[in-house]
């Protein structure tokens, strides 16, 4: 799979290497619909963006791939780390009991039943406990609903306008939102922060590291390919019940009014930039966002509770040529996870939520399991600060709802719905989501094994560098907000 | 005038359970054993004749007539009460959101509902009450929703029935308030709400002691509705709590206060920073009823929130009743999630042991049904789960669940969707 490419400063180098952020050495894991599923490529547009190299202040050229808020993540100091007498869930393959891992330069260097490890490798004797790769949540408003709820924060729905492509969740992201550090806490290292669901076309989502940054730059998961959120069904037609779209067929009519006039807007703008001569079209940032979805560059997460709106989803992604990457909510994705499979389309689910509305009327507990037997790629997510710090008994919960419907799936497979297969929702999985020499050294070691009630996260690593460590509050990661607002009491979290 | 209303609440608090249909003997041989009210029993038998628990032991002689359940490698407890519900009272989300239905809460007049009963509008064939009792909830609080003064709560058990009351054990538990943010929802500050309950309190006193004036018309202008001052009687007289959602610190120690000042029974319902107080609430002998799944500051209230609330406030001698805390919908989707919340107690502090009675015997307890369910003993009506393994594990079913003797083999509307989509319906193939 290959990223969408953003010439940000710290990927010009692998742009080149043909593979953004990307080790060269990695193969990512199969999935369980690899043929079916072309990745966002745009390879097109993608000689566009570096025969066109944007000018400094160039602030009126619309361009694809463009990155004006580029990330400044830099990986935390690490140590030479091995992990030995420990129980591996790598995200890939089966289990590894009583195996080793080694990380090294902020790379998964090693893994195995044994691992040949430097002399001067910090040592961590796992003592039979777990080790999962870093958990990934598709779903995620921390940043832009911070905690505590306070009117002035509720930065996450720009629900003026029924179409908002135009604007970007990280410029809603608090970082010194508290959920944060529990979510890392919890074991959570990426995360997609999405706008919410008022709006047809809410914005783009980030994809963020779960770490402590003064700015969400700091923040942005490098090479990450950005999202599309859009939404189905009853929010927006309860949200604009008086201006518009009021019904399920004006939400329709209002995606395609959306995205015929991006289809124009790209057409118009990739003319110009293919041959840069006489005056460029009019910039315009709501086409622009739907413009890199048509181009690939943007992966579109689709809030979509109902089959029947799910496949009608799917016929308007046909129609303006666009892949839909995920369904979220999908509390009806069971229905027609044949169609997800065939159509290589994620399903980014809730373990057991339903019933809070008609169209989350038939939620059940068994539409993981039953949505990944079918074929197609299933996502265990969060929509909640709470949820998101234990997505692994999230899992846990959907894996015997399944085995009790009569589903044959594995401890594996269950640990997949929080790992890999989220990181494919994001075009991330090159570089993260299993335990895969050359994969970031993103991972956690749990006290037992994850898919019980009583495991807790022992230490958490993102990019080698240990940034949670239950036993060390010393080093405790606190918000500004938490300074003076919140008790430290050592062993918390 | 205070007999009759003493009267009147013994009479509620004695509902006559629904009849058994048939009289059955049944023995759940084998299992372990966890009765609560005494240390777990290797081997044990639990035995059930017409709806009650006539033994439990490891030697118990199993009549020849029993029915049978091998419940060897299980492990057997009591059902489960989540004390915190809404179970029954909404549906798809309500009127406004949805189009569903929703009697959580009544209109009340200024913040003050004291004479709403939740139960009155408990549809006993709510989707969600099955799938509840299929994981080990057995009893659940049905309770008012927000406001200075919410109405009262009961205790149900779960039971197939086509009218709310067949399901009623104790009616009512409390009287529900929530002292919310800033000050009540009907208040502007928190000096205001306590001066409004100081009110209110005054007028139910004055309305009890001149209640002839009162009818005469010769009352000078009361704070609240004479219906809702009835029902107030009761707590002022100490003989109902007062369940009081209440998070910080300070406003805990206020409530402390408060019902000490005016010798009401209280209880604390969510105390997100419990912990900070945990010795003084220990002293006034008043239990929180709190979960363990949420850590996060979400207002200003509750800034100290903190997992290891439950455990911390076992060990400082409070009374502890776990309540859903954690992702959501714990009050009706997912009542069944109470054993979640019980086994992250554990990862948090709390003992196994104390995890389990915190949501069997001590909600029993704490509303005075001790004597007839939340353990395993003679006597005691007979709400009694099978379990595959540890019931606070994911990986562990409710095999068999006992709802007053008996079992129910109606099928949720989750399971008959599950089994529609297991493979695909006739109904939907073409050829």
């Amino acid at each position: 799979m290959i990223q969408p490419m953003r010439p940000t400063r710290l990927l010009l180098a692998l742009v080149a290497a043909g593979c953004a952020a990307a080790p060269a050495n990695t193969v990512p894991a199969q999935s369980p619909v690899p043929a079916a599923t072309p990745a966002p490529t745009a390879t097109a547009t993608q000689t566009a963006a570096v025969t066109v190299t944007p000018k400094p202040g160039d602030g009126a050229t619309s361009r694809p791939n463009a990155d004006p808020f580029p990330s400044t993540y830099a990986p935390f100091a690490s140590r030479t780390t091995v992990i030995r007498n420990v129980n591996i869930y790598t995200g890939a393959g089966p289990l590894i009991r009583n195996g080793a891992v080694l990380l090294q330069d902020g790379k998964i260097a090693a893994v195995g039943a044994t691992v040949n490890a430097p002399a001067n490798a910090v040592v961590i004797d796992g003592q039979g406990k777990y080790v999962t790769p870093g958990l990934i949540d598709t779903h995620s408003h921390l940043g832009v609903y911070p905690a505590p709820g306070t009117a002035a924060h509720q930065d996450g729905n720009e629900g003026t306008s029924p179409v908002t492509a135009y604007v970007w969740a990280e410029h809603s992201v608090w970082p010194q939102d508290p959920q944060f550090p529990r979510d890392l806490a919890g074991g959570t290292t990426t995360i997609q922060v999405l706008p919410g669901s008022a709006n047809l076309i809410g914005g783009r989502s980030v994809t963020l590291k779960v770490v402590p940054s003064r700015s969400v730059q700091g923040m942005k998961f490098p090479g990450a390919p950005y999202g599309l959120k859009m939404a189905c069904g009853e929010n927006p037609k309860r949200v604009y019940a008086n201006r518009g779209p009021a019904t399920r067929m004006a939400n329709v009519a209002g995606y395609r009014a959306a995205w015929i006039g991006a289809e124009q807007y790209r057409r118009r703008w990739d003319a110009w930039l293919a041959k840069p001569e006489g005056e460029p079209p009019a910039r315009d940032l709501n086409n622009e966002t739907l413009a890199e979805v048509l181009r690939g560059n943007i992966l579109v997460h689709n809030h979509c509770y109902q089959a029947d709106e799910m496949m009608q989803m799917i016929d308007i992604a046909k129609e303006f040529g666009y892949r839909i990457r995920s369904f979220h909510h999908g509390v009806e994705a069971y229905k027609i996870a044949d169609v997800l499979a065939r159509e290589g389309i994620s399903a980014s689910i809730w373990s057991d939520w339903g019933g809070f509305k008609m169209e989350a009327l038939d939620g059940i507990k068994a539409n993981v399991g039953l949505t990944h037997v079918a074929g197609a790629r299933t996502i265990v997510h969060s929509d909640d600060a709470s949820y998101s710090q234990r997505l692994n008994q999230e899992a846990a919960k959907s894996l015997t709802a399944a085995r009790v419907a009569g589903l044959n799936i594995s401890d594996e497979d269950a640990i997949r719905w929080i790992t890999l297969n989220p990181a494919w929702a994001l075009g991330i999985d090159r570089v993260t989501g299993s335990l895969e020499v050359g994969k970031n050294a993103d991972l956690v070691l749990w006290s037992a094994n994850p898919l019980s009630v009583y495991a807790r996260t022992e230490k958490v690593w993102i990019d080698g560098a240990m940034l949670f460590d239950r036993a060390d509050t010393s080093q405790r990661w606190r918000t500004d907000f938490e300074l003076g607002y919140v008790p430290n009491d050592g062993g918390r979290r | 005038m205070r007999t009759n209303m003493f009267l009147r609440l013994a009479a509620l608090a004695t509902i006559a359970l629904a009849p058994v249909a048939n009289a059955q003997v049944i023995a759940i041989t084998g299992g372990t054993v966890y009765p609560v009210n005494g240390p777990k029993i290797e081997n044990g038998t639990v035995l059930i004749r017409d709806g009650k628990i006539v033994a439990v032991g490891a030697n118990v002689a199993v009549p020849a007539d029993a029915r049978r359940i091998d419940a060897r490698g299980k492990w057997v407890t009591p059902g489960f009460i989540n004390s915190a519900t809404s179970l029954g009272l909404s549906e798809a989300g309500g009127p406004q959101f949805s189009g569903g239905y929703d009697d959580t809460g009544a209109r009340g007049t200024d913040g003050v509902a004291a004479s709403f009963e939740a139960w009155k509008g408990l549809n006993p064939v709510n989707t969600f009450i099955i799938p509840s009792r299929q994981e080990g909830v057995t009893s659940v609080v049905v309770a008012p929703g927000g406001g200075m003064v919410g109405g009262k709560a009961a205790l149900i058990d779960l039971v197939d029935a086509t009218a709310a009351v067949e399901m009623l054990r104790r009616a009512p538990t409390a009287m529900i308030g929530d002292f919310g943010s800033p000050g009540g929802g009907s208040t502007n500050s928190r000096a205001e709400y306590w001066a409004k309950w100081r009110t209110l309190l005054a007028d139910v006193k004055a309305y009890q002691g001149r209640r002839a004036a009162y009818e005469a018309g010769n009352s000078r202008t009361l704070a609240a509705s004479r219906a809702d001052l009835e029902a107030l009687i009761p707590v002022v007289s100490g003989q109902m709590p007062l369940a009081l959602s209440v998070d910080r610190a300070s406003d805990i120690l206020a409530a402390l206060a408060f019902a000490k000042e005016n010798t009401l029974r209280l209880w604390i319902l969510g105390g997100a920073e419990a912990w900070m107080v945990a010795r003084e609430i220990a002293a006034a002998k008043v239990p929180v009823f709190t979960g363990a799944m949420n850590n996060i500051p979400v207002d200003f209230n509750s800034l100290g929130q903190r997992q290891e609330n439950a455990a911390m406030l076992r060990a400082a001698g409070v009374t502890v009743v776990l309540v859903g805390n954690g992702p959501g919908g714990e009050e009706s989707f997912n009542v069944r999630n109470i054993r979640q919340e019980a086994g992250n107690a554990v990862a948090y502090g709390l003992s196994w042991d104390e995890a389990l009675r915190s949501i069997t015997l001590a909600p029993a307890e704490v509303m005075g049904v001790a004597g007839q369910i939340g353990a395993l003993a003679a006597g005691l009506d007979a709400n009694v789960v099978v379990w595959s393994g540890d019931p606070f594990e994911f990986s562990s079913v409710a095999e068999q669940v006992f709802v007053r003797g008996r079992t129910f083999d109606t099928k949720s509307r989750q399971q008959q969707l599950t089994e529609r989509y297991l493979t695909l319906p006739p109904g939907y193939r073409r050829p």
